[in-house]
């Protein structure tokens, strides 16, 4: 059941939770999620914190209809990319909606919503998806 | 001066009608909706539960309050349908909401009012300016035994409240917070029980009407002030008949009550439901006008405060999606559905 190390799950809360990613201070490039190194200054790189807005817009969507397992009472649901405002791009769930209410270019904030659960009795996993903005 | 500086509420987008449930259980759908005088119900989304509803209305009353998260220093979440038996939701929402390290945090519960019991803490502790500023939010996903009568009200939504004492924040200040408490076993679920049991009847005048209405007087004897000095009267919502009565016992017009009463709309949501309805007099209230609030807690008790909105309000609730907004955006749901949606095959 537990797909997930708790550990490799609790280290990725500040991104999931807060979507925390970084920047480089010297060539101003935004990451998410995080980088450790900046892979276009190198050595030359200065990453700091970033807390991204969450608002942005679909660059590509799907339906899945055939989910994973831990996955099977949200399906189907629509899979999307998500253009951040800031620039990174995100896979993320868009939430409360079908395949016909999203459009490439439509525009998304950030939610906070279950993303798995581990059985009955183990951890649940929160975290960020997308919500259509009306 | 303590009193409200933001202010959210969140409403799930699922919507059952009672027609849907009265249909599965062979009963007559016009008679339940005039006994409890509810149309349809609230359902939370299949990847929603109190934590999730939780960090939303916080969410809308930090954009209000317009305040770095950071400076929050308590946060309060009550609930009577918590995620985990063990392991605090309130981690889960300060955590979300960026409230850093240094965060009191605990989970309230005393059924339905345990929202209202963290407001009464964090006025406690900004008052006395051991902290700056508290959050307070009431979230329920509520859960009732298919077929019994509490499936037809038992909904999902939440409210959240931060707690300031200066008066150039402050969109609402609260004059004055009274409890009226006692040990009656009205409504109950034991530890490992996955449905609450209720007394019947019997949640009614001894639990609802003789707390809401004894936290009524006091808080009346103790501010020196009479129902007609309030413009709106918002009460702990389990159906739409029981605030009505209270209404009446006290002498309140109709028009003083409706605009805080959305559970013919939403459904009891139990932690919820007090603070949703003072959401939705708050968005629309104006500068100058008295609000009174009384929740209601099984078990059993009730909360009542004394508020006057301030010039700030007009300003602050421009961000953020109203309690109306909440109400409009709805998708049906069939029993079917609703069963997925509430993982009731288990249980069957
Ligand atoms: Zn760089």
């Amino acid at each position: 059941m537990a797909s997930e190390a708790l550990p490799l799950s609790w280290r990725r809360i500040p991104e999931r939770y807060c979507l925390i990613g970084n920047s480089c201070e010297n060539c101003k490039t935004n990451f998410f999620p995080t980088r450790k190194i900046c892979p276009n200054c190198r050595r030359r790189g200065k990453l700091a914190d970033k807390t991204y807005s969450g608002k942005g817009k679909v660059y590509s969507y799907s339906l899945v209809n055939v989910v994973p397992q831990g996955f099977e009472l949200d399906a189907p649901y629509v899979l999307a990319i998500i253009e951040l405002e800031e620039g990174p791009r995100v896979t993320a769930q868009i939430v409360d909606c079908g395949e016909k209410d999203v459009k490439i270019g439509s525009l998304v904030k950030m939610v906070f919503r279950k993303i798995k659960e581990d059985g009955d009795e183990g951890v649940i996993h929160y975290g960020f998806k997308f919500g259509l903005v009306k | 001066m303590v009193g409200i500086i933001g202010y959210g509420a969140y409403i799930p987008k699922y919507r059952i009608k009672m027609e849907e449930i009265a249909a599965v259980w062979g009963e007559e759908a016009q008679r339940i909706k005039k006994g409890l005088g509810i149309e349809e119900k609230a359902v939370p989304g299949t990847d929603e539960d109190s934590a999730t509803m939780a960090v939303e209305a916080g969410r809308i009353a930090l954009a209000r309050a317009e305040i770095d998260s950071k400076k929050i220093g308590a946060c309060y979440v009550g609930s009577e349908s918590h995620p985990y038996a063990v392991k605090p939701t309130a981690t889960i929402v300060a955590e979300a909401l960026a409230c850093g390290n240094d965060t009191m945090s605990a989970d309230f519960e005393f059924a339905c009012k345990a929202g209202t019991s963290a407001m009464q803490c964090c006025m406690g502790l900004v008052k006395s300016n051991m902290i700056k500023y508290a959050l307070a939010i009431g979230s329920d996903t509520a859960q009732g035994r298919p077929g019994d009568a509490l499936e037809y009200s038992a909904a999902a939504g939440a409210g959240a409240y931060i707690i300031g004492n200066e008066k150039g924040e402050i969109l609402a200040e609260i004059e004055e917070t009274v409890s009226f408490s006692s040990d009656t076993p009205d409504f109950w679920r034991r530890q490992h029980a996955e449905f609450p049991q209720h007394g019947g009847r019997f949640t009614g005048l001894p639990a609802y009407f003789k707390h809401v209405m004894g936290a009524a007087q006091a808080l009346f004897e103790k501010t020196g002030t009479f129902a007609r000095d309030y413009d709106y009267f918002v009460f702990h919502q389990p159906n739409g008949k029981f605030p009505r009565e209270v209404a009446k016992m006290l002498g309140i017009e109709e028009k003083k009550l409706s605009p805080g009463l959305v559970c013919s709309r939403i459904g009891n949501t139990y932690s919820g439901a007090s603070l949703i309805g003072l959401a939705r007099v708050l968005d629309d209230a104006k500068p100058g006008e008295k609000i009174f609030v009384a929740s209601f807690g099984s078990g059993a008790g009730s909360d009542a405060f004394s508020i006057n909105v301030t010039d700030n309000i007009v300003e602050r609730r421009k961000e953020g999606m109203t309690v109306e907004e909440f109400i409009a955006e709805k998708e049906y749901l069939t029993y079917g559905q609703y069963v997925k949606h509430r993982r009731k095959l288990k249980s069957l």
